[in-house]
């Protein structure tokens, strides 16, 4: 079926098919190869073994607050107040930056547990300070409410809630 | 380098490139179209395989120092972290370590193939000058990088190595404290060793760029030995040599992976899996198999300072010997009698090695003697006055001649 | 003709290379250990899931009370390519071990019970300890062994299962035991295994060679955890560089055919 000018064209094909073949060949190991290389970056298995605590919350009062380190960032655990969580419910909050109810941030009316983390830049927030009794960031002003959503100053976000569950009346386990 | 340039800038923004920076003009004149003679051989694939060794161990080299912590509390255990914990660490780590075997595998090799064809000579010292530069770089990082895992062959191997220098008269014992930053190898010691091994491949790689310059003035020496007489005898070194150096670097690779999946620890020694231990030392110290014939060379002789001296002499004596063979012809295809020479030598080097690994005594001790000395009769006797007793064998009028005789008109 | 005396040139290295570990490895007067058949070995080498979990039961019980296994932590025991048990036996296993923790909220240092992140706790608090409750020898952490030593799992075997009457004519000094696989052939360690020492909970008759297969078994992971996973990648990656030495051999056939 070939004659001898479409033999000419499939030798040229056959060879150009050989040469993308290799090309591909390299590319693929080429990728392979640089996958353990870029993933080697990535929190190792030691890390990763840290990334969930599990912490007892019987000694903590009424109206006191623990900070525990979880992934090498602080978090609050505050038992708060009647007074606390009425003014956390009371607020509307249409006006607020980050628009959350208060009852999306507790699995606990009593119990708020959240990342101290600063929304804005990463600071650490003083506890029960500001304008709205809640947590205020010194870096750069922004005031949070006791439920630690933002009311005012330049962060973006309510700061944030870590997943944790319950493993018994007065124990969480965080991540 | 050599000979006018033939890049030719195909668009707006090479053509402005080119007359400010003419990166992609140099890179053009020696990797693409820079002329090779046509009848290189595999032992030639060895400079674009040991180039793929160097950037090979100065990627995973900088990847384990982000994970490997140099103190003497830490630095054991952090190696076992990257086994361990890290993502792949495994696999970087067992690279880096057979990579340096495959590294020193494949400069012994691309060495010996410059002693066989005569790459040392006229024009080529230079080039040959670099490259026992590089060797010796080679042999310090390979040494520090092995002290750095911090087990019992680390230490003992660095004590051994640190205290040739108190054999230098009068100043020996201040350098070697001097080295150590104390009184034994210790945790300055390690923090200086990884200082400098994270140092060293860099100056490796610079002296590697002058390598490859010093190479392509003169252009490559080649099987025959005889220059490159006109264009018939060249091709541009792409695709032709990229595609053959891939290849035996693909060849070369499988050697390579099955060390590293299949016999990680082969190359290494079991001692170094036991931390570091300053009061307890191993029943036998040896180096890695690489330094064997030198550290031979050193256990031959009886005087602590003649043994270093001897060591480092085999080393410097390379440096001489492009003045030490006489012959004028370059490749030992046309040589006969250094042919045979050549092939001592070469199982005098494999002797030495073996004999490193042996107990230094009785008859060990006396064979390493006669290796020790025919290494250096090699190199002061036997090459200076071959050139002159030796009757070459007709040296072919120019590189096509041979290639073409070798295969007969179909 | 050059080709052949440099060939030998290459193969003579490759052999140095491959070979010379071996003499510097037979210190002394020791007796070589039999090689005995793991599962591990080979290109396709994978752990035998039962003899690891048996030989973890004979560390526990046995080897414990004096090594350490300073580079295992109790979560790598549910880890790929290990024993593989699961998260919640791993959780039971660490609760039953006691670690330090600390500096407390009044900066004391308290017990606890270990957690799948914790390591195994060393039993001495440091070598001296180790060393004076041991007679002056110092019992060796566990974790690397099988790498630590020339010959292996098949020495770390062959130890532990090789304990004879000393010959006649060698004296043994009191808390030295007479072992032929051990450099000197006087080991500090008392012969470890003593048959039906543990009970299996798999039903498996527990003989001290059995023991020490299994123990053995679990050292050679300790030592190589990745051990699996390069092996498994270490196939492909074969597999691929041979097909693509094909490729670029073909295609530098094609590419030098063009010269002519």
């Amino acid at each position: 079926m070939a004659d001898e000018h479409n033999s000419a064209g499939d030798e040229t094909n056959r060879r150009d098919f050989l040469y993308l073949a290799t090309g591909a060949f390299a590319a693929i190991g080429a990728a392979n190869i640089a996958w353990p290389l870029i993933h080697q970056m990535n929190p190792d298995a030691s890390v990763k073994a840290l990334a969930s605590i599990e912490v007892d919350l019987a000694a903590i009062e009424t109206g006191q607050s623990i900070t525990v380190t979880w992934r090498g960032k602080p978090v609050f655990i505050r038992r708060r107040t009647e007074g606390e969580i009425a003014e956390a419910r009371s607020v509307a909050e249409t006006d607020m930056p980050d628009p959350q109810n208060d009852i999306d941030r507790v699995q606990k009316d009593e119990w708020l547990v959240m990342v101290g983390i600063c929304t804005h830049l990463g600071c650490v927030p003083l506890g029960q300070a500001g304008d709205f009794n809640g947590w205020f960031c010194p870096c750069h002003g922004s005031h949070y409410d006791t439920s630690g959503r933002i009311r005012k100053g330049p962060a973006p976000k309510n700061l944030e809630i870590p997943s944790y569950e319950f493993v018994g009346d007065s124990r969480i386990k965080i991540g | 380098m050599s000979g006018e340039s033939t890049y030719n800038p195909s668009n707006g923004f090479t053509k402005w490139m080119d007359s400010r920076l003419p990166i992609l003009r140099l890179a053009h004149d020696s990797f693409v179209d820079y002329p090779t003679p046509k009848n290189l051989n595999y032992w030639w694939t060895f400079g674009g395989i040991l180039t793929f060794c160097l950037v090979t161990q100065i990627i995973t080299g900088i990847i384990l120092a982000m994970h490997y912590t140099p103190h003497v509390d830490f630095a054991f255990n952090s190696v076992e972290h990257i086994m361990r914990n890290v993502n792949y660490g495994w696999l970087i780590r067992y690279i880096h370590a057979n990579g340096a075997s495959m590294f020193f595998l494949a400069v012994y090799i691309h060495i010996f193939r410059g002693l066989y064809y005569g790459s040392y000579k006229a024009p080529r010292e230079v080039l040959w000058i670099l490259g026992v530069i590089i060797y010796l770089l080679m042999m310090a990082a390979a040494f520090m990088g092995y002290v750095l895992p911090w087990g019992q062959m680390s230490l003992w191997g660095a004590t051994v190595i640190t205290n040739l220098f108190g054999a230098i008269p009068v100043v020996g014992e201040s350098v070697a404290i001097w080295l150590w930053g104390g009184y034994s190898i210790d945790n300055p010691t390690l923090n200086r060793f990884f200082s400098l091994h994270y140092l060293i491949p860099f100056l490796i790689l610079g002296v590697v760029i002058l390598h490859i310059w010093a190479l392509h003035v003169p252009g490559n020496n080649n099987p025959v030995g005889i220059s490159v007489k006109s264009k018939q005898d060249t091709v541009p070194f792409h695709p032709y040599y990229t595609v053959k150096d891939g290849f035996a670097l693909t060849v070369f690779l499988i050697l390579f992976a099955y060390f590293i999946f299949f016999a990680p620890n082969v190359l290494g020694h079991a001692d170094n899996y036991i931390q570091a231990n300053p009061l307890v030392t191993p029943a036998h110290i040896v180096p890695e198999w690489y330094l064997l014939p030198f550290y031979a060379i050193l256990r031959a002789v009886p005087d602590k300072l003649g043994g270093v001296a001897l060591m480092f002499g085999a080393i410097f004596i390379l440096f001489l010997l492009p003045w030490l063979d006489t012959s004028k012809v370059r490749s030992a295809r046309y040589r006969p009698l250094f042919r045979q020479f050549y092939a001592l030598l070469v199982l005098d080097c494999l002797l030495l090695g073996y004999l490193g690994a042996q107990p230094a005594e009785g008859i060990y001790i006396v064979l390493a003697r006669i290796g020790t000395i025919y290494y250096f009769a090699h190199f002061l006797v036997v090459l200076p006055v071959l050139g002159i007793v030796e009757k070459p064998k007709a040296v072919p009028e120019s590189i096509s001649e041979p290639v073409l005789g070798a295969q007969p008109a179909e | 003709m050059m080709t052949r005396f440099a060939f030998k040139a290459v193969l003579g290295a490759a052999i140095m290379a491959l070979g010379l570990s071996a003499p510097a490895h037979a210190a002394g007067d020791a007796k070589a250990p039999a090689a005995m058949e793991w599962s591990f070995d080979g290109l396709f080498g994978t752990y035998d899931r039962d003899a690891l979990r048996r030989g973890f039961q004979v560390y526990k019980e046995v080897c414990a009370s004096c090594h350490s296994l300073n580079q295992i932590a109790f979560r790598n025991l549910s880890q790929a390519g290990g024993p593989e048990f699961s998260e919640a036996e791993v959780k039971a296993i660490a609760r039953e071990y006691i670690v330090e923790d600390g500096p407390d909220d009044y900066g004391d240092m308290y017990e606890r019970a270990a957690l799948p992140r914790d390591k195994f706790p060393s039993p001495y608090p440091n070598e001296n300890a180790a060393r004076a409750a041991n007679g002056g020898a110092y019992p060796p952490d566990l974790s690397l062994i099988n790498k630590a030593r020339g010959g292996g799992a098949d020495y770390v075997h062959a130890l532990l299962s090789g304990y004879e009457d000393a010959p006649e004519g060698v004296e043994m000094r009191p808390g030295l035991y007479y072992n032929p696989y051990m450099a000197g052939g006087k080991i500090a360690m008392p012969a470890p295994l003593l048959e039906e020492l543990v009970e299996y909970s798999d039903g498996t008759p527990a003989t001290v060679e059995q023991m020490s297969m299994d123990v053995t078994h679990f050292l050679n992971w300790t030592a190589e955890p990745e051990l699996e996973q390069r092996k498994r990648i270490g196939f492909m990656v074969l597999i691929y560089l041979t097909i693509f030495a094909g490729l670029m051999f073909f295609s530098m056939r094609k590419i030098w055919a063009d010269l002519h």
